[in-house]
């Protein structure tokens, strides 16, 4: 987040002499230098890559899906118009729209990828949003904080990915069981995947990674040298979706 | 207390017309009081079509707004004193127009009670803050113009000296409130549609067309009613900005056609396939574009002949069409058509609902109101009532 | 005085009104009864002193939720030197395990609605949904 508003505090300080602005930049420099506990945020970048060939074996499988659906107490809104969807899965072609041609997606035409928010570190949805209810941690997560969201729903017109839901109705009735270590949400904001920011303070890794039995996802450190996802980045070639919005997406794709 | 006393008395056929506004309006404070309690799931939005009707509507009443500087600009600037007279109508409508647009924006929040929140954590780096700080500026400074000259022209004195620059201010002004908006659409990376940086200057020019038909209209309307004229110098040079406005807009879409078109690049063109052909099978808007398309071409060639033009029952009726071509462009298919297809390419359809459109109804009511009052007061303080 | 009647009708009418809430109360016989918040008897530390808490525990509260949601702090160290997990059902809600006659008796009685419910779970609630 920081590295965002240092950002725009030089776009404000030249642009604007406006007092509202003034004011958002001395907040902004108040609790940018606050110091972090444990101090481990600044050198972690999580990220997550995704073996789509491992997850194509098992097409039937939706354990990953599940899995979030549980932890998360994600509504299941019979209309698919008020759908809320973390982690869910679509063809290639609309996964990586643009991409597709007539010979060499045999193999993975029609095939389900998995998606999820990207948690790009350069994530439009942060710079639209009005309030900063979704915000950017150091360690790459795309947050929300759901106590501070007006409903306004600029960020699901900003993501690129159709990675965000919207709370249309109240979702408590349609949770089948409800998990009370975790909120549910409230109707009229919106929600995306948080990475199981929750899970990771605990020392836990993302519940779908947990709950793949084929290992097509690998969630870690990109900053680690060491880490299973960098010596997989760096085995294998790897496609990102719409790379060329310079959104720059922390989920990678093994070709 | 601010003139109002004005406009609790009035004739039978004024109460009328108040009331059946009233109740427009108490109907959709019901559809949006059901709002609140079920959520934004009673209208036709959805996952993929996160904004509606609201939003566009919004759209279109910010470019109404910013074209009240097309009488205050020629007056103030060029001392084109045609327009002496009708200046304080357009001031009061962009008033009307403004408020009409936080209406529209203030329905679609989906968690209306934390709205102060835009303020209370102020973010430079969202457009949507920036809207906020130019309509609520462009409100006060208009509300602020029409009253003082109003005021002083019923105590018969010349207007105090310091409003000259405020009225100054208000032309950038009104232009900045359609650009941020333009803005808000502009920056979004996986909107094709919106992604032009033609969008802004598109908006003015349609502003500035659809405005002054509006103007004369109203003009027109007041002239039947009672005994205020704006005159027909007025109402012609008005619609000569109309022509002029409504040519640049016709030529600024051509302009986004052509590029999406001819480039060939499939999510820039998958928009106007959506809204002109159809795409997936979905055809909802194609015959609103098509209607929207006749009226530009018929009011432009009713506009730009100048026999026509002169003729003011031709003119109030190429007025209405230029309105109505501007309102579904856009009205609905500006902000509708940058969702389908989404970024996923999925068409989903969207059909506004009874208590969304409403509401909408409602707010236009709230906007007509606040015209018929401010009108009122304007032309009782001239002792011009019929 | 043409109007007199009119007027000390009015008067006498806004009078009755304004105190109206006296004359509920005392019929209801509600005035003498505070909200009695049941509290725990088997823990005797709070996160903070009670009248602290009783003052100002939405301001711990929010303070908590910023903290925890928008700057990844998950502890808390209390003016007695302990640290508790900022959490309002794992921790407020562990001592505290009825909400309905703890938290809501005081917010009927002062007439507000927190919306912490709407998102946050009450374990006892969502166990009884379920059995």
């Amino acid at each position: 987040m920081s590295i965002d508003r240092r950002k725009f505090l030089g776009v404000a300080a030249g642009a604007s002499a406006l007092v509202l602005a003034g004011k958002a930049s001395v907040d902004a420099l108040a609790s940018g230098s606050g110091p972090k506990q444990g101090g481990t945020l600044a050198n972690t970048r999580w990220a997550m890559v995704i073996d789509p060939a491992k997850c194509l074996k098992d097409k039937g499988c939706t354990a990953c899906i599940a899995a979030c659906d549980k932890v998360h107490n994600i509504p299941d809104f019979k209309n698919p118009k008020h759908a809320v969807k973390w982690i869910w899965k679509e063809p290639f072609k609309d996964a990586f729209p643009g991409q597709e041609d007539e010979y060499t997606t045999e193999q993975y035409k029609d095939k389900p990828f998995i998606l999820m928010c990207n948690h790009c570190n350069n994530p439009p949805c942060v710079r639209v949003c009005p309030t900063q209810a979704t915000f950017r941690r150091e360690d790459g997560i795309v947050m929300m904080d759901w106590h501070r969201c007006i409903g306004c729903r600029y960020c699901m017109a900003a993501c690129p990915y159709g990675s965000r839901s919207f709370n249309w109705l109240d979702p408590r009735p349609h949770i089948a069981h409800l998990d009370t270590d975790f909120p549910t949400r409230t109707k009229g904001v919106v929600e995306k995947c948080t990475f199981c920011e929750e899970r990771l303070a605990r020392g836990e890794g993302p519940a779908c990674v947990e709950a793949c039995e084929a290992k097509a996802m690998v969630f870690g450190n990109l900053d680690d040298p060491d880490s299973e996802v960098r010596h997989l980045l760096k085995a294998r070639f790897s496609i990102r979706r719409n790379p060329e919005l310079g959104t720059q997406p922390e989920i990678y794709y093994l070709v | 207390m601010f003139m109002l006393e004005k406009a609790v008395v009035g004739s039978r056929r004024y109460w009328i017309w108040v009331g059946c506004l009233l109740a427009v309006i108490l109907a959709g404070f019901l559809c949006y009081l059901l709002q609140l309690k079920e959520g934004l799931g009673i209208t036709g939005m959805s996952r993929d079509v996160s904004w509606g009707l609201y939003i566009a509507q919004f759209t279109f009443f910010v470019g109404v707004a910013a074209s009240a500087v097309m009488v205050v600009l020629p007056y103030y600037l060029h001392n084109y004193k045609a327009f002496g007279k009708i200046t304080i109508l357009g001031e009061f409508l962009a008033v009307s127009a403004v408020t009409m647009c936080m209406l529209f924006i203030f329905v679609d929040m989906g968690q209306p009670m934390r709205v102060l929140n835009v303020m209370l954590h102020p973010t430079p780096h969202s457009m949507m803050f920036w809207d906020m700080v130019s309509l609520s500026g462009y409100l006060f400074l208009n509300a602020l113009i029409s009253y003082v000259m109003l005021e002083s022209e019923r105590e018969g004195v010349a207007p105090p000296h310091w409003i000259k620059p405020i009225i100054l201010l208000s032309i950038p002004w009104a232009v900045s409130i359609h650009t941020v908006t333009a803005f808000l659409y502009n920056g979004l990376p996986g909107r094709a549609f919106w992604l032009t940086a033609i969008l802004a200057p598109r908006f003015l020019a349609s502003a500035f067309a659809a405005g002054p038909a509006l103007l004369i209209l109203l003009a027109m309307v007041i002239r039947k009613l009672t005994k205020f004229d704006a005159g027909s110098e007025a109402i012609q040079k008005l619609a000569l900005i109309v022509t002029y406005a409504m040519l640049i807009n016709v030529f600024f879409v051509l302009m986004e056609v052509f590029t999406s078109l001819y480039s060939n690049i499939p999510e820039d063109a998958a928009h106007l396939k959506f809204l002109f052909v159809g795409l997936d099978g979905n055809t909802e808007l194609v015959p609103w574009m098509w209607t929207s398309v006749t009226f530009a071409i018929l009011s432009l060639v009713l506009l730009i002949v100048p026999r026509y033009r002169k003729n003011e029952k031709l003119l109030a009726f190429t007025c209405v069409i230029v309105f109505l071509s501007l309102w579904i462009d856009k009205g609905i298919g500006l902000i509708i058509g940058g969702f389908i297809p989404s970024p996923l390419e999925t068409v989903t359809s969207y059909v506004p609902t009874l208590p969304e459109m409403t509401i909408v109804a409602s707010i236009w009511a709230i906007g007509m109101l606040m015209i018929t009052v401010f009108y009122k007061i304007a032309l009782s303080v001239r002792h011009q009532l019929a | 005085m043409r109007d007199k009647g009119l007027i000390f009708t009015g008067l006498v009418l806004f009078l009755v009104l304004i105190t109206f809430p006296v004359w509920y109360d005392l019929a209801a016989g509600t005035t003498s009864k505070g909200p009695d918040p049941k509290l725990p008897t088997a823990e005797k530390d709070c996160v903070a002193p009670l009248e602290y808490m009783r003052t100002s525990h939405m301001d711990l509260l929010l303070s908590w939720r910023d903290q925890v949601v928008r700057q990844d702090r998950l502890t808390y160290k209390a003016f007695d030197g302990k640290t508790y997990d900022m959490r309002l059902t794992g921790t407020c809600l562990k001592c505290h395990t009825n909400k309905e006659e703890f938290c809501d008796r005081c917010h009927t009685y002062v007439g507000v609605a927190p919306y912490c419910w709407e998102c946050h779970i009450d374990p006892a609630l969502a166990q009884r949904s379920r059995g």
